[in-house]
């Protein structure tokens, strides 16, 4: 396999054939680029999906009011429901529930200043516990935290972005008072959230305090959540569970679809994962079929390269070539063009992939296309075996080209 | 081995053609010696089967009936490697077309034999320089088939036969591709190579060339028809000399 004078026997038959080397070459290459910016896209989709889910946690449940749609039990339908600090501690009791929080959301309407810098930011209005829904980052200072909740303490975490709007020339936030609403808070914590800039854009305050300060009684918009460690099948109980409890608490008809919303990120991310499971499947598949028509590809031209070649072959087998020999001689040659090739292709593919990959807009649900090195790496060497297969049918009809046949003149 | 052994012994050789539903009876029982250093042409009219028979000697082609023994070598059914180390190594083999492979210089043409040998590169392309110069083409070691003559090209191919040093030479009509002048040059050069002992067989069509060998053998019909030897060939050599004239 590796005797010097079998590759310059190669060699010079490749040099004397430059344009079918070519073609064969290009051919795989081709195959090959097509298949690494298919396993890179795939990549780059799945990375991007990822993304999207990394601003949040996916193991919490959003539970938000609604309006009824069907009468029941003396609710008229139209009647719009309303949670409570009480739907919270109801809810927190729930088994698996390893944290929860109530969420009011008071949107951009809210003039947030400090000094003569004012900004319209979102308002959330939480417990301690939200930080892990938001899977928020601490960057300064703390969060809320329970006793901000017992007392009302008049106390803000701010988003990075607020931070930036609010304070300028590099003055710290820690401490400052800032105004919300035209009510003071006190600024306890700085965030960073993977979510993005737009859930940076936030300010967080307790609840019991927004309830005090802005007059909104008990009353609380959403409550989120979180079941640590349940699997998809837990949580869909725990789904139907709290439809059970507050259809009963706020007399609606348990299966109302109107009257309650609640997304499972379990769930939700459970689905994703799953079709991803499938983009994977798909592209293996695809990549797949591009080998093998790659394969066939080389095959044929093999075989074109047999058949030109029958006069040669005969002529060599008549001075004693035997048909190992010849085998050995296409097999060597087509297993050396789609190393070759497929190699090149691989390389030109990543680079390819690199540069779509830095000049790229900023595209939801796709990031950083890639291919690993392992998967290059088995590439590089099922090119190899897909040579040998490639080579092995036209192989096998060179060695058994009859010499009489071969040599007869036409 | 003993004096009298042949290097070809053939008896009641029968060969067919089958395509298809038809089957073409070609040779039909042939019967031939020949001893080491013999000089033979074969002649006949065109599908007499005189290639048929050589291909059949050079163990290019198998033969249906009867037994054929090479320098002592039982040659019946055999793998396709084993009849290839036979050619490599008791036949060298010219053609009429010459078979020179063309992307392959002069020198690599002549020392293709040697590479299924396993010989080093070095002494293979040695020993080709040698046969080349032999054949007076040392000049012409760099040059591709198609940058040559016919009669270069057919020198070559001699020498390429020559290189692995065989037993017998199988020639299928050599000099039918060249002129008058080129093949008597083709013949003295066999002539030659007969002179150092090795057989020769060629197939001609022409009476001139056949002259210049020592003996005449004549198919027709799938069978041998004649068998002119030695002096008797010397007496067609003055035939084809009246005829001339
Ligand atoms: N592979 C084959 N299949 C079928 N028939 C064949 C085959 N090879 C040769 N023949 C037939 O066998 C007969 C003998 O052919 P062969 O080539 O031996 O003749 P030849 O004596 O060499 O003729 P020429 O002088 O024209 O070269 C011819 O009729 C030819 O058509
Ligand atoms: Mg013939």
């Amino acid at each position: 396999m590796f005797d010097l004078d079998k590759w310059q026997e190669i060699f010079s038959t490749i040099r004397q054939n430059k344009l079918r080397t070519f073609l064969t070459a290009f051919s795989v290459a081709w195959g090959i680029i097509m298949l690494v910016i298919l396993l890179g896209s795939g990549y780059g989709l799945e990375n991007g999906v990822r993304k999207e889910f990394e601003g949040d946690a996916v193991n919490y449940l959003s539970i938000n009011p609604g309006m009824t749609s069907v009468a029941h039990k003396g609710t008229k339908p139209g009647t719009p429901i309303r949670f409570t600090n009480d739907d919270r501690d109801l809810l927190a009791r729930m088994p698996g529930v390893t944290a929860s929080s109530a969420r009011t959301r008071i949107f951009g309407n809210g003039i947030i200043s400090y000094k003569n810098e004012y900004g319209a930011f979102d308002i959330f209005c939480c417990h301690p516990e939200y930080a892990q829904v938001e899977s928020l980052v601490m960057t300064q200072g703390r969060y809320l935290n329970h006793s901000d909740i017992e007392n009302t303490r008049k106390v803000v975490a701010l988003g990075r972005i607020v931070a930036e709007a609010l304070f300028k020339n590099g003055e710290d936030p820690l401490g400052k008072y800032i105004k919300v609403n035209d009510v003071l808070f006190k600024v306890v914590g700085v965030f960073d959230d993977p979510g993005g800039d737009r859930d940076m854009s936030r300010i967080y305050i307790p609840i019991s305090t927004a309830q005090k300060a802005f007059n909104r009684g008990n009353s609380i918009n959403n409550v989120c959540v979180v079941m640590d460690g349940a699997t998809v099948e837990q949580s869909r109980q725990a789904e139907e569970a709290i439809k059970q409890n507050l259809s009963q608490r706020h007399h609606f008809d348990p299966n109302d679809t109107r009257a309650l919303f609640v997304f499972n990120t379990i769930n939700e991310y459970q689905r994703f994962m799953s079709l991803f499971a499938g983009i994977r499947t798909f592209i293996w598949i695809i990549g797949i079929g591009t080998i093998i028509a790659g394969i066939v590809g080389v095959s044929n031209i093999m075989m074109i390269v047999v058949k030109e070649r029958t006069k040669e072959i005969g002529i060599r087998k008549s001075l004693g070539a035997t048909p190992a020999s010849i085998v050995g001689l296409i097999l060597q040659e087509s297993v050396l063009i789609t190393a070759f090739a497929g190699y090149s292709g691989l390389v030109i593919g990543v680079v390819l992939l690199e540069l779509v990959g830095n000049n790229m807009p900023n595209v939801d649900y796709f990031a950083n296309p890639e291919i690993k090195l392992d998967v290059a790496l088995s590439a590089t060497l099922l090119l190899i075996v897909s040579g040998v297969v490639a080579g092995f049918v036209p192989a096998r009809r060179a060695a058994s080209v009859k010499p009489v046949e071969a040599l007869r003149d036409e | 081995m003993l004096q009298t052994e042949n290097m070809i012994h053939l008896r009641g050789l029968h060969k067919s053609y089958v395509t298809g539903s038809n089957s073409l009876h070609v040779l039909k029982g042939i019967d031939l010696h020949i001893a080491p250093g013999e000089f033979v042409s074969i002649m006949g009219s065109s599908g007499s089967g005189k290639s048929t028979l050589l291909n059949i000697l050079g163990i290019l082609d198998n033969y249906d009936q009867g037994q054929y023994t090479l320098a002592g070598n039982p040659i019946v059914k055999m793998s396709e490697t084993k009849a290839a180390a036979f050619r490599n190594q008791l036949i060298g083999f010219v053609f009429q077309s010459f078979n020179l492979i063309s992307f392959k210089n002069a020198l690599e043409n002549v020392a293709l034999p040697l590479y299924y040998q396993k010989i080093s590169r070095r002494k293979r392309n040695q020993m080709a320089m040698e046969y080349l110069d032999r054949m007076g083409l040392a000049d012409w070691a760099n040059h591709m088939p198609n940058e040559l003559s016919g009669g270069q090209k057919q020198r070559i191919a001699i020498a390429r036969a020559l290189i692995s040093k065989p037993k017998v030479i199988l020639a299928d009509e050599p000099t039918g591709a060249l002129d008058t002048q080129t093949s008597y040059e083709v013949m003295d050069i066999l002539k030659e190579v007969n002179a150092q002992g090795i057989t020769i067989l060629i197939v001609t069509h022409e009476h001139d060339i056949a002259a210049m060998t020592n003996r005449i053998i004549r198919l027709r019909d799938g069978v041998i028809a004649e068998d002119i030897r030695n002096g008797e060939v010397k007496k067609i050599k003055e035939m084809a000399f009246a005829a001339a004239i």
